[in-house]
């Protein structure tokens, strides 16, 4: 569980993340919505530690990352997985190397113990017979799905998505969706996923919430979102002309 | 590896072009015949060795491995990459940046060595073939008033070069923010930079450690 207390960050003058407090469970994905550029990508590397908030405290299953020392905030890092935007491969290693790096600096198994579980990951996200290939030979879709297993490869104990599906088509977005649902319930592990894509929300929108302007406005399930009586949120969910179809049926 | 290996045509080819010119310069500007020939080889291993090969190397050290060590990085930071390797708890300083330093350090003395080599073999192969000095007057003047500082000297300066260079196109690639504009400008700066510290070390190493 990561429960987050009054994050609050800026820059310069503009007040980017305003006081969001909240708590994010294990066993299934917690999603956090809103427009583009209300702040979700700031929170979340709030929350991973790659940007120090300004005001505010995360804790890691009752750890506190801000007030814990150096090697306390590496070994809560090594804990964590996480899948970048763009995926974030390393350009000058194969998918093979790209996957086997977190085991190649964090862990001391053998070769062979690093390429079974290399294996396994990859099969776990549908990838077979792509080891040997560079991230620029393969499609968006497969660089996400290896961000993935290179996410997953160290067993973390909590998984971070940000915007998934973004730059990928319906149907691939389906896939790495349910993967991410899958690997949370699989692995028992705490994970949230930014997005802005309606479609993940309601597939896997079991925890949601959303932002506007830096605050948190609402907080619910995919079941209570379109019934939310918050005028923002009504904004952006129905803002998809497939949902606004649905409105009040 | 590749910092030295990839720059070794280009340093053999600038410096035995640059040795080569040195001498037919020098032997222009030796107007008066009481000066012998031998001078002009003296002249062209003191040039090349102080200066020309440490110097002028750098600055196309700069302009290949800077610019590449800083776009490296700075496309490493926008597409996220220097933020996954934070995230699993690898200090990506160390991980990325210092062994650049290191690499540099060890390779920048070496090419700058195989450039000081170049250099009098081209000035050596100029003179010779044109006639402007002969074999034994250009070896001869190789050999005389030697001072076996400026070989010590030139290895000083690039240590100092080499520590300039990657440090500083490391710092502006990593620092780099935006998207693919801005590392085009990381690189620019970087080699911008890299090139004006290594003109003002020039000049203050060579007032701290040859000014009488």
């Amino acid at each position: 569980m990561i429960k987050i207390e009054n994050i609050t960050k800026s820059f310069g003058d503009k007040l980017v993340i305003n006081h969001i407090s909240g708590v994010f469970e294990k066993g299934k994905p917690n999603l956090i919505i809103g427009a583009s550029g209300t702040g979700k990508s700031v929170l979340l590397k709030s929350i991973v530690g790659l940007m120090k908030p300004d005001i505010g405290e995360v804790f890691y299953d009752g750890r506190n990352f801000y007030g814990s020392d150096r090697d306390t905030k590496i070994e809560i890092r090594r804990e964590l997985g996480m899948l970048f935007q763009g995926g974030a491969l390393f350009d000058s290693k194969n998918v093979e190397k790209n996957v086997m790096f977190p085991l190649d600096v964090l862990t001391k198994m053998s070769l062979a113990e690093k390429q079974e579980r290399v294996n396994f990951c990859l099969q776990r996200v549908g990838l077979e017979n792509v080891n040997s290939k560079m991230p620029s030979e393969i499609s968006g879709g497969m660089k996400k799905r290896v961000g993935i297993a290179r996410a997953i490869v160290n067993t973390p104990n909590y998984l971070f998505c940000d915007e998934p599906n973004s730059g990928l088509d319906p149907q691939t977005s389906i896939v790495i969706d349910d993967l991410i649902q899958d690997i949370s319930e699989d692995l028992d592990i705490t994970t949230i996923v930014v997005t802005h894509d309606m479609n993940s929300v309601m597939g896997i929108g079991e925890r949601i919430m959303f932002i506007y302007k830096g605050e948190k406005l609402w907080e619910g399930t995919k079941n209570d979102i379109t019934h939310s009586g918050v005028k923002e949120l009504d904004d952006f969910v129905f803002a998809n002309k497939v949902m606004n179809s649905l409105r009040g049926t | 590896m590749s910092i030295g290996i990839g720059s070794l045509f280009l340093v053999a080819l600038v410096s035995t072009f640059m040795g080569a010119v040195t001498t037919v310069q020098t032997a222009f500007n030796m107007v008066s015949s009481f000066i012998p020939d031998y001078v002009i080889s003296q002249v062209v291993r003191e040039m090349i060795v102080l200066e020309l090969a440490p110097t002028i190397i750098a600055v196309i050290y700069a302009g290949k491995v800077g610019s590449s060590m800083a776009s490296g990085l700075g496309t490493m930071r926008i597409t996220e990459q220097i933020d996954a390797l934070e995230v699993m708890g690898i200090n990506s300083i160390s991980y990325l940046v210092l062994p650049k330093i290191i690499a540099s350090l060890m390779m920048y003395p070496m090419l700058v060595i195989i450039a000081g080599v170049c250099g009098i073999l081209g000035g050596y192969l100029a003179g010779t073939l044109t006639g402007i000095v002969s074999p034994n007057d250009f070896v001869y003047g190789l050999r005389s008033s030697y001072n076996e500082f400026t070989i010590t000297f030139a290895l000083i300066k690039s240590f100092v070069f080499a520590f300039l260079v990657a440090s500083i196109s490391s710092y502006k690639g990593y620092n780099t923010k935006g998207g693919a504009l801005e590392v085009g400008i990381s690189s620019t700066q970087a080699v911008t930079t890299s090139v004006i510290a290594v003109l003002i070390a020039d000049y203050l190493l060579a007032q701290l450690l040859l000014a009488q």
